[in-house]
């Protein structure tokens, strides 16, 4: 019987359980010893010009080492600007936009743009002395108008960029959508409100440069993207240039590969010659690391009253945040999967980016995706609510059939496999939905204070999106008959070494305790994506799998020279993991003794997997929810979902994503939103402000099992990482708005915090 | 994240604690279980020169059944307050509210007298003080004094203590048997009340709905008068002065006094 | 200070938090710092058996006390019965929380044995985790309470 698909414990936690991980904080190589510690002084104003840094002070306090500020470290030009003018650029892993109009530098140099952008570094002997020095660092500010949010930026009368004449960086226009034929139409601009990621440890970084070769310990994605990038911004050849992941406490999309902060510290090292270490605090990590979401939504939705949907259109204004650093990354996913599920005969979406005085935005744990979703979700309901129709009904006569696939949506997308109405059913059953209503509709007729809302969500999303940039695995038996695996995917708590022995026991008979799997370290494995847009089982465990079969194909040859027979006869047993001639276990060879004869060569393979193509997870969530309708209190009573990500290989891990996933974004639904003043203050700026989401908020989730398996890859597989975020979000709030529709509410923004949602049926009740 | 540099004292004696603090003159502040005060040093909103550690007067830690008063020591921890059998007899008011302040780990180090002294309006206990009516002793190198809770509480993060002058505790009449109710409106289970209603006897208080907590006076005239807990909470946030910020603007923050001091009213009268 | 059972004497100064004297002076970095508001829980280690956030105490406050972390959990090698039932049901992706979440748990055992779901996500919302959505460690904690079989996260 295959390991495959069953549940198996991880490999990671004997030792995160009884020693700890090893994050930056804690790497104690030689190299870093007498590091010193790395203090950003930051600005406290959203815009504003700097007309001097009075760094006197600060030198002369304990400890301090040296404070450097943009005329120490912004000496070396980017060495690939973007053209003069055009836009900027479009991937997930794209390098900052250094140079041309929209240039970000390492530390401001006669501007600042948010409250939390670099000015300064103070380098000290201990990480105490380093808070008190950076007090010190006297910056002379002009300050300027701020522009917060995306009316004032679209308004143009304070630009960010006065050389870039807009505030507008990417403007795609929806073609014009015909709802002419639409008995119903309902319009409506919708918030996607902004959100921090909050990994529970923050950016970052150490460093040290010595004999010519920097050397980088970064929480982060991708060791080798953050290699190159440092390579580009340091002015060195990627080959002296080592960069180290050690365990990261979670990424979520935020940490891929190395930031302007983490590149200043790396420059610092060389600078100063002295290695150094920079560990943010979280209010940095709330205000100077990307956040997430941030998109005002414009939906239009037309059908007929049987509930069909004839056509729909979203229009969508990303803030970028003060720079622009993912250029139409975001918002061109959001576009790419605006159908959503749905078979709908017109499709239109456009964009425009916006940059505004607040933290740059980012991808984080959908990127694009969920904000696709969660628009044409909510458009979903209020259509519904229009026609009087069930929602979920309506979704029943919209989602496209199972026969229709491979299927081309209208917004650009070619779905792979699925079966929506498949996973919506499934949902509805889990859930009993038919009780749900009953018991709702008895709520709203004894008129309770606490009514039930129940909210459904179903979707589609596409997970490696960059599959042609491929995975890397290097496979080797050793000697003594174990298994070193060099993988390019870059594990944050993914669990992919558990994973990627598992694949390996299957393929090569080698119990997984022989297995080791290597990651994150470029010396190690030079050539490598990382881990983001739930590319990594799909891309780097297939790798895996090929790079066995290739071995396992040399392995034969070996054993077949080994034992003087012909390789047709030989053959790998599966329970003893030996090499032995068909249906002769007398003469066997182990691992171990074939790899030993590959002599200095040595048993091993290489593969770096460019044939995949993305892949489309789906699934419907349903969320029932308690509203006190006196004080607008949300409780979250029960939370069911279907996200199929086709072929499971070990369900723990599965399940695990699907639960990460779903809190998060139950989480953007109900709590979390990143606020700022007028000024561009931030408002959130600490974790007692930002409602990061407890246990006490959440109930233990119901998972509904559903494998539709990946037809393009050998292991069937499509990602898990971000659906359940896909899905939780739109399903709580349409859950939200659905406990309080009786009393005339048809949408609350996100999030559905006590305040707005009594807001809501306050303005309701005002209007009947 | 750090604090600014200070002189740590450690106090073996509520007398040597109070010279301490004499010596230490305005920057010179008492360290109990630290809940309040060293979140503020670390984001260096507080930077005292001095302080005077008085964790080991473990002679302010009780909880003691005095007759018809119960004594409760300042330096007693929430969770201890919240455990407590005598308390859960005989002021269940206390012990329930102190078992949802913060979270388990900040219940095991926040004491209560720390947490009247540094007097947030947002906090639950000085409001509890004002409900049950309690009276706060305290010491200082002149003598002892016994504050009513209704004077201790004198503006924002503001109370009657002097200089020097260290709150050792509080006492309260026994209350077992009567009515009682501890509304706490949040948005998260660990976050401060949005608002909050304690309520024991005919006494009504208000958690963060001015800058000291506050006795719903109107709302007690008319419970005195006669109306039911419905038509009493009416006036709930009559002479109330809340303020607006990211979790709610006044008007909500009024409704929600009148919504808590409703279920506070019906709760109580339902138990007692 | 006794540190996981050994005494442990040094001359710090006064601000030094309990948390940076215990991964920098005692060398025991399994303790992590996650914000600066005591909010996260990340720090979270037991005085005198009782779980605090180590943030927030000072190393003076914890002077002749007792303090266990995480790696002084296990003993003779064998794991707690909280850590085994983290390993069991899946309650740990990154890490970074874990090491705070486990000692959460084990003071939240030793107040209430018997805990119920509801009273376990009470009783843990002073620790934040972004990775699992607390699902499992809910059962994790419910599952070393004895109250269900060990099955990694159904």
């Amino acid at each position: 019987m295959s390991i495959l698909g069953t549940r198996v414990l991880r490999t990671e936690d004997p030792r995160l359980l009884t020693h700890g991980g090893t994050y930056v904080d804690d790497v104690r190589a030689p190299e870093l010893t007498g590091a010193a510690q790395v203090t950003f002084v930051r600005s406290p104003f959203a815009h504003a010009l700097i007309k001097g840094v009075d760094t006197a002070a600060a030198l002369a306090a304990p400890g301090v080492i040296a404070v450097l500020t943009s005329a120490d470290i912004n000496d070396i030009p980017p060495q690939q600007a973007p053209p003069e003018g055009g836009p900027p650029p479009v991937s997930e892993v794209a390098p900052p936009p250094r140079g041309g109009v929209w240039d970000e530098p390492l530390l401001a140099v006669d501007r600042v743009r948010f409250v939390g952008e670099p000015v300064a570094i103070v380098l000290t002997d201990e990480g105490y002395q380093g808070e008190d020095a950076a007090e010190l660092v006297i910056v002379d500010y002009e300050p300027l108008p701020a522009v917060v949010g995306i009316t004032e930026s679209l308004a143009g009368v304070t630009l960010l960029f006065p050389h870039a004449g807009s505030n507008i960086t990417v403007d795609r226009a929806a073609a014009a959508a015909a709802f002419d034929g639409c008995a119903v139409v309902v319009e409506r601009e919708i918030m996607n409100q902004r959100v921090a990621p909050v990994p529970m440890e923050g950016r970052a970084a150490a460093a040290s440069w010595a004999d010519g070769k920097l050397t980088v310990w970064a929480s982060t994605q991708n060791a080798q993207y953050g290699r190159d990038m440092l390579a580009d911004a340091c002015g060195l050849d990627p080959a002296a240039i080592r960069v180290i992941a050690p365990d990261v406490g979670g990424g979520f999309g935020a940490k891929v590969g190395v930031d302007r902060d983490a590149i200043a510290v790396a420059r610092a090292a060389r600078h100063t010659g002295r290695p150094v270490r920079w560990v943010e605090t979280r209010s940095e990590n709330l205000t100077a690391m990307t956040h997430g979401r941030a998109q005002r939504q414009t939906v239009k939705i037309g059908g007929n009253r049987d509930g069909r949907v004839l056509a729909y259109r979203l229009d969508v204004v990303q803030d970028a945040g003060a720079y622009p650093r993912m250029g139409e990354f975001l918002p061109k996913l959001t576009s790419l999967m605006s159908a959503g599920p749905y078979d709908i005969a017109t499709v239109t979406a456009g964009y425009r980016v916006v940059v505004t005085n607040t933290t740059p935005v980012a991808a984080y744990r959908g990127a694009g995706r969920p904000e696709a979703t969660a628009a044409i979700e909510r458009a979903m309901d209020l259509f519904a609510a229009e026609i009087g129709m069930d929602p979920a009904e309506v979704r029943r006569q919209n989602l496209v059939p199972p026969d229709r696939f491979p299927y081309q949506s209208p917004s650009g997308a070619r779905y792979d496999t699925g079966d929506y109405a498949g996973a919506l059913d499934k949902v509805l059953a889990g859930a009993g939905y038919p009780e749900l209503r009953a018991e709702q509709a008895r709520r709203r007729q004894r008129g309770d204070v606490v009514q039930l809302g129940i909210g459904v969500s179903s979707y589609v999303e596409i997970t490696a999106g960059d599959a042609a940039d491929g995975e890397t695995a290097r496979v080797v038996v050793n000697d003594d008959g174990t298994v070193t695996i060099y993988t390019g995917s870059s594990a944050h708590g993914q669990g992919h070494h558990t994973a990627w022995a598992m694949i390996v026991e299957n393929d090569l008979a080698i119990p997984m305790a022989r297995v080791t799997v290597k990651h994150g370290d470029t010396d190690e494995v030079p050539a490598g994506s990382g881990t983001y847009a739930s590319r990594s089982l799909q891309l780097g465990g297939v790798a895996v799998h090929r790079a066995d079969l290739a071995v396992k194909e040399q392995a034969r040859k070996l054993a077949a020279a080994l034992m003087e027979a012909s390789e047709a006869d030989l053959e790998l047993e599966q329970g003893s993991g030996r090499w032995q001639v068909r249906g002769d276990p007398s003469a066997s060879r182990s691992w171990a003794e074939v790899a030993r004869h590959a002599g200095a060569e040595g048993l091993s393979a290489f593969v770096n997997y460019r044939d995949g193509v993305p892949t489309f997870p789906f699934g419907s969530h349903l969320a029932v929810v308690e509203v006190d309708t006196e004080t607008g209190k949300v409780t979250l009573v029960r939370h069911v979902t279907v996200d199929d990500a086709g072929t499971v290989l070990n369900p723990v891990l599965t399940e695990g994503q699907r639960h990460g996933g779903i809190a998060q974004g139950v989480a953007q639904a109900l709590l979390e939103e990143m606020m700022y003043d007028a000024d561009g203050n931030p408002l959130t700026a600490t974790l007692a402000d930002y409602a990061a989401i407890t246990s006490a908020e959440l109930p233990s989730f119901e998972l509904l099992a559903s494998e539709t398996p990946a037809t393009t890859n050998p292991l069937g597989a499509k990602g898990i990482g971000e659906a359940g975020t896909i899905g939780a979000t739109p399903a709580m709030q349409n859950a939200v708005i659905d406990a309080v529709s009786h009393l005339g509410v048809r949408h609350i923004d996100m999030p559905t915090t006590p305040s707005r949602v009594w807001a809501a049926i306050s303005n309701a009740r005002n209007h009947q | 994240m750090i604090p600014a540099p200070f002189t740590y004292q450690r106090a073996g004696s509520v007398d040597e604690a109070l010279a301490l603090a004499a010596a230490g003159g305005d920057d010179a502040k008492f360290l109990a279980g630290g809940h309040s005060l060293l979140p503020l040093m670390k984001l260096r909103l507080a930077v005292p020169a001095t302080l005077v550690d008085i964790g080991r007067l473990c002679e302010l830690s009780f909880i003691r059944d005095d007759g018809d008063q119960i004594a409760v020591g300042a330096l007693t921890s929430h969770h201890d307050v919240a455990t407590s059998g005598l308390l859960a007899t005989e002021l269940p008011l206390l012990a329930h509210a102190a078992g949802v302040v913060g979270d388990p780990q900040i219940r095991h180090r926040g004491t209560i007298g720390g947490s009247l002294a540094h007097a947030d309006p947002a906090a639950d206990l000085p409001a509890v003080m004002l409900a049950a009516d309690a009276t706060l002793v305290t010491r200082s190198p002149g003598g002892s004094r016994e504050i009513p809770a209704g004077e201790f509480f004198r503006g924002l993060f503001e109370t009657a203590l002097r200089p020097a002058e260290l709150l050792t505790e509080i006492r309260f009449r026994k209350a077992a048997g009567t009515g009682w109710s501890f509304q706490k409106f949040t948005k998260r289970a660990i976050d401060w009340a949005i608002v909050g209603v304690a309520v024991q006897g005919g006494k009504v208080a208000l958690v963060n709905m001015g800058q000291t907590p506050l006795r719903a006076i109107a709302v007690e005239w008319a419970l005195a008068a006669g109306a039911a807990p419905a038509e009493a909470a009416v006036h709930a946030a009559e002479g109330t002065s809340p303020v607006a910020d990211i979790n709610a603007d006044r008007p909500y923050r009024e409704h929600l006094a009148r919504v808590l001091v409703a279920r506070g009213l019906a709760e109580a009268h339902a138990a007692g | 200070m006794t540190v996981n059972g050994g005494r442990l004497e040094a001359e710090v100064a006064d601000r030094t938090l309990l948390v940076h004297f215990l991964r920098e002076v005692a060398g025991l970095t399994a303790t992590n710092v996650g914000c600066d508001t005591s909010s996260c829980g990340a720090c979270t280690v037991l005085l005198d058996g009782q779980s605090v956030k180590s943030c927030t105490v000072l190393a003076a406050q914890a002077d002749g006390h007792q303090i266990t972390t995480l790696e002084g959990l296990a003993s003779d090698g064998e794991m707690h019965p909280v850590q085994r039932a983290f390993h069991a049901e899946h309650g740990l992706q990154c890490g970074f929380c874990t090491p705070g979440m486990v000692m959460a748990a084990v003071s939240l055992l030793a107040e209430q044995p018997h805990p119920t779901e509801q009273q376990v996500r009470t009783g843990l919302e002073g620790n934040l985790c972004r990775c699992t959505g607390y699902h499992n460690i809910v059962r994790a904690v419910l599952t070393a309470a004895g109250h269900r079989e060990g099955q990694a996260g159904r």
